[in-house]
Formats: C-alpha cells, structure tokens, sequence
C-alpha cells in the first residue's frame, strides 16, 4: 500500500453531483489534487470529465456537494481562486482577428503579469513559438495555436491549471513537445494540474495519478501502472476500453476467479 | 473592482477595431445614411414650411444624434459580449478573475468610445451639411447624452441577458431590442402627438424625457429640471433592474450548465 500524500491539498471535491434533467452526469465524485501533482481525469464521452472540469472552473454550478481550492470555498472566492488558477482548452480559442501579442496582452493584464512583454517572451521562447508573436491567431495551425493557448495558461504562474485536451487535434510530433513542456513546467514550478486527454499516450507520460469515470462515478483511481495491473490489463487503453464498455476494470471470467 | 482587468478587457476591444477597420463602417456608416436621409427630409420640410416652422424642424436631426447616442451605448454592451461569443474567447474570458462588474464596466466604456467616434462624426457633417449645430443644446447636451448612455447600457444588459438565456439563436436582438422601445420614446415626434392609449407608456422610459426636453431647448433656450431629474430616476432604477437580470440569467446558466454549451457553440 502506497503511503499517503503529505503535500497541500489545493483542489478538493468532496461529494459532488450534478445533474441535467434527472440524469446524474457527476454522481457523488470525490477527489484531492495535491500542489505537484498531475491528476488524470479520464472517461469515454459523456463519463462526466468535462462536467467535473466545468464543475472546478465555476462555469457550472454542482447541484450538490462541496468544491475547494486552496482551502477554500470555491463559489465563495471564485476570483481569489482564479487569480492562482488557469486553464487551457483545445475546444476554446483566443480571439483570432487579434496578433497572438495582443492577445497575450490581454490576459497578461488580466491576470496582472509584471512585466508581462518579457514574461509573454520568455514563455514563447520556452514553448518554441517566439517567431508567431505578431501572427495573426486565427491563422495559425492547431499545433501553434494550443501552445499559444498554453502560454497563456502559463503566464500567471499558475499554482492550479486544468489542462482540458491539451493534445488533441495535434500529431505527434507536436503533442509529444506539448507533453514534454507541460512537464517540465509543472516539475520547475511545482503546479497541480488535472488533466483530461483520450490520448492514452499522454496520461502516461504526464500524469502522476488517474481518475477513470464512468456515468458520472469513480471506477478506479490510482498510478496508471496500477490501474493497469489492477485490471489485468496489458495497457492503459485497454482499461479505457474495458471501463467504456463494462463500467468496471475486471472482466466478468476474472471476477468468478477471484471470488 | 479593479481598474487593470478593465482596462485590459478595453484594450482587447481597441486591438479589435485596430485590426479590423471594417468595424468602423459600422460606426459611421449608418449612423450618415440615417443623418442624410433625415437631413434632407428636413430640407425638404424647411423649404415648404413658414420660417418658426423651419428652424424648429432641425429637432429632426438633434433627434438623430441623440438617438443614436443611446443606440451606440446599447450595441457597445450587447456587440462586445458577442464579439467574445464569436470569437469562442467567451470560456477564457469567464474562467478568468474577472468580476462581472469588471467585465460589463469594460462594455460601458467601450460603449462610451463607441459613441464619441460617431457623436463627432454626426455632429460635424450636421453642421457643414445641414448647418444644424448640435451645441445649440448648450449644456444641456451634456445631461442628455449621460441620460441616453446610461439607458443604453442598462437595454445592453437587457439584449445580453436575452442572449445568454436564449443562446445564438437570439442574437439579433443585440439590434432589435432598441427598437422595440424606439417608438415609445418620442425621438422623433412629441409625446402629445402620440395616440392617447402610449402616453402612459412613454413616461416609462427615461429616454422619453430627453427627447422632450431636446424639442424643448430648441425651441425655448431651456429644458424642464423636473423632466432631467425624472429621467435620471428612471435611469437608476432600469440600470439596477438590468444589472440584476443580468447575474441572475448569468447565474441560471451557470445552474443549468449552459454557460459552456453557449460559449462552445
């Protein structure tokens, strides 16, 4: 048994649930993200990922249950909250008529970035996109633009970040330099991140934990090889598969064996 | 509230109208067709009517300015929230620190600089095209166009509030809300002149004692202090009843969920 984490706990759900019309897309979900960690939150379509992100941002309001960030309670000090949070999705896009500059600016004076030109330059550099400063954003590949969007989740030095897909639409080659940044910022700068992805490639790479949900409920959570051996499984995916079609981790055969 | 999440939620809109001039269009565009039209309507009228008459009529082109001060006031509201619905920035915007005092005094400013762009502009080929010199309102201007801006805020947050419980689909009446209560406001005609059953109606609106007072000044030198103080009053009351429309639709759609659906649509 793997001791328990000591490290501050900076995002807590205790219990949520939420639901649409009488379906319950969150079903008494609970969870801790320690400062450091990267937490996978992972599911078929429609599991309740992105109901529980939504949940975490404020951008929906749970229809029971308790929700906590640095201590405190989320609806409560939603800006104090934010002002330590960030946040990057592949299906949001900064305004794309605007200079990626510009738009950079804008949330730097949002989030009252000191020396927010050097800041947005040094994270440019860092993500290998300084040459697109004065692109326009809308005409930039999806590649370009997710890391565009990831330096702006960057630029408030974030204690928080929900990174929702970051790799999807990406090839390879650019996802894996995505996963490599994300890590190498969140190791530099110690930051909790739940992160959603399908791209089972990315979970195992980046995160340190994983939530698999399945109809709003926690199937299994712990490290990805665990879960894996947990399931007798031969990967990660494989699991994937087995919780969005079962609901469960073990095949039925495996179960009668085991009782 | 703080002053430098507003001013960067201007400053997007400024690298808005600065990268896409076309914007601009739309600012003086039709802002002219309508002074132009009503100019030489009013030509027409001054060249068929005894001289009181005629020099009374150019309350048809005060009428116009000042219209289009609380139209203006109105769009930089509504148009700003849907530039950010457009753009899909809408998310990034409201998983931001930004309060939503923050976030609508950016559209009240926006609306302010929208407004100045075309009172100039109208107020100037008004002058050289129809020698009629808006300043003939004399201080008075300055109470009028606060009353119209502020009820073009509060019919702002009124369309946005529709849009955001309706979704896309209720997107025009970003345009459409002004004119719902545009014939109700005696812009271009006198209350007395309106049938006996909306009279009541026109004292509802506190744009309604502007444009009396507008006629009023041009013909007199002065307008009613009671008419300026009731148009104030209604003013306060409408911005509070559309400030609290708009948290309370915001907050329905955070309790339904449909903020995210709206925002990715």
């Amino acid at each position: 048994m793997s001791s328990p984490d000591t490290r501050e706990v900076i995002l807590e759900a205790r219990e949520l649930t939420r639901e649409f019309d009488g379906v319950k897309a969150l079903d008494r979900f609970s969870f801790k993200l320690h400062r450091g960690e990267v937490l996978g939150l992972l599911g078929a379509n429609g599991a309740g990922k992105t109901t529980a992100m939504n949940c975490l941002l404020g951008l929906t309001l749970p229809t029971s249950g308790e929700l906590n960030a640095f201590g405190m309670p989320l609806q409560a000090n939603r800006i104090e909250i934010l002002r330590r949070a960030n946040f990057s999705s592949a299906y949001t896009a900064l305004p794309g008529n605007l200079l990626v500059w510009q738009n950079l600016s804008v949330f730097a004076g949002i989030y009252g970035v000191p020396n927010p030109k050097q800041k947005i330059a040094e994270l440019m550099e860092l993500l290998e996109i300084a040459h697109l400063q004065k692109r326009v954003t809308g005409q930039l590949s999806a590649g370009e633009s997710t890391r565009v969007n990831l330096v702006k989740a960057f630029l408030n030095d974030p204690e928080l970040l929900m990174l929702d897909e970051p790799t999807a639409s990406l090839d390879p080659d650019i996802a894996d330099k995505v996963r490599k940044v994300v890590r190498k910022v969140q190791r530099e700068r110690n930051i909790g991140i739940l992160y959603t992805s399908h791209n089972m490639r990315d979970i195992e790479e980046v995160c340190d934990r994983v939530i698999f949900l399945h109809k709003g409920k926690i199937v299994c959570e712990g490290t990805p090889a665990d879960i894996v051996a947990q399931s007798s499984s031969s990967s990660l995916e494989d699991v994937f598969i087995k919780i969005a079609r079962d609901g469960e981790i073990v095949d039925e055969p495996e179960k009668e064996k085991a009782s | 509230m703080n002053f430098y999440v507003i001013r960067a939620l201007v400053m997007r809109y400024l690298f808005l109208y600065q990268r896409t001039p076309m914007r601009l269009v739309e600012l003086v565009f039709w802002p002219l067709v309508d002074l132009v039209i009503w100019g030489n309507v009013t030509v027409f009228i001054q060249k068929n009517s005894d001289e009181k008459f005629a020099s009374f009529v150019l309350f048809f082109l005060g009428a116009m300015i000042l219209w289009d001060i609380l139209f203006r006031a109105q769009q930089g509201v509504a148009i700003s929230f849907l530039e950010d619905v457009w753009t899909r920035n809408l998310l990034n915007v409201f998983v931001a620190p930004v309060r939503t005092m923050e976030y609508l005094s950016a559209t009240y400013i926006v609306g302010f600089l929208r407004i100045l762009v075309t009172f100039v502009v109208m107020s100037v080929v008004s002058w050289f095209g129809y020698k009629f010199n808006v300043f003939q309102l004399q201080w008075w201007l300055l109470p009028f166009f606060l009353n119209l801006m502020i009820f073009g805020w509060s019919l702002g947050m009124i369309s946005t509030a529709l849009i955001l419980r309706w979704g896309q689909a209720a997107e025009s009446l970003a345009w459409a809300v002004p004119f719902f209560i545009q014939p109700f406001v005696a812009v271009f005609y006198r209350v007395e002149d309106m049938p006996a059953w909306s009279r009541p109606f026109a004292w509802l609106f506190p744009a309604t004692p502007i444009f009396e007072g507008m006629r009023h000044v041009m013909d007199t030198g002065s307008a009613s202090w009671s008419m300026l103080g009731l148009s104030f009053g209604l003013n306060a009351l409408y911005l509070t009843l559309a400030g609290m429309l708009f948290v309370r639709v915001l907050n329905i759609t955070r309790k339904r969920g449909l903020l995210t659906k709206f925002a990715t649509q």
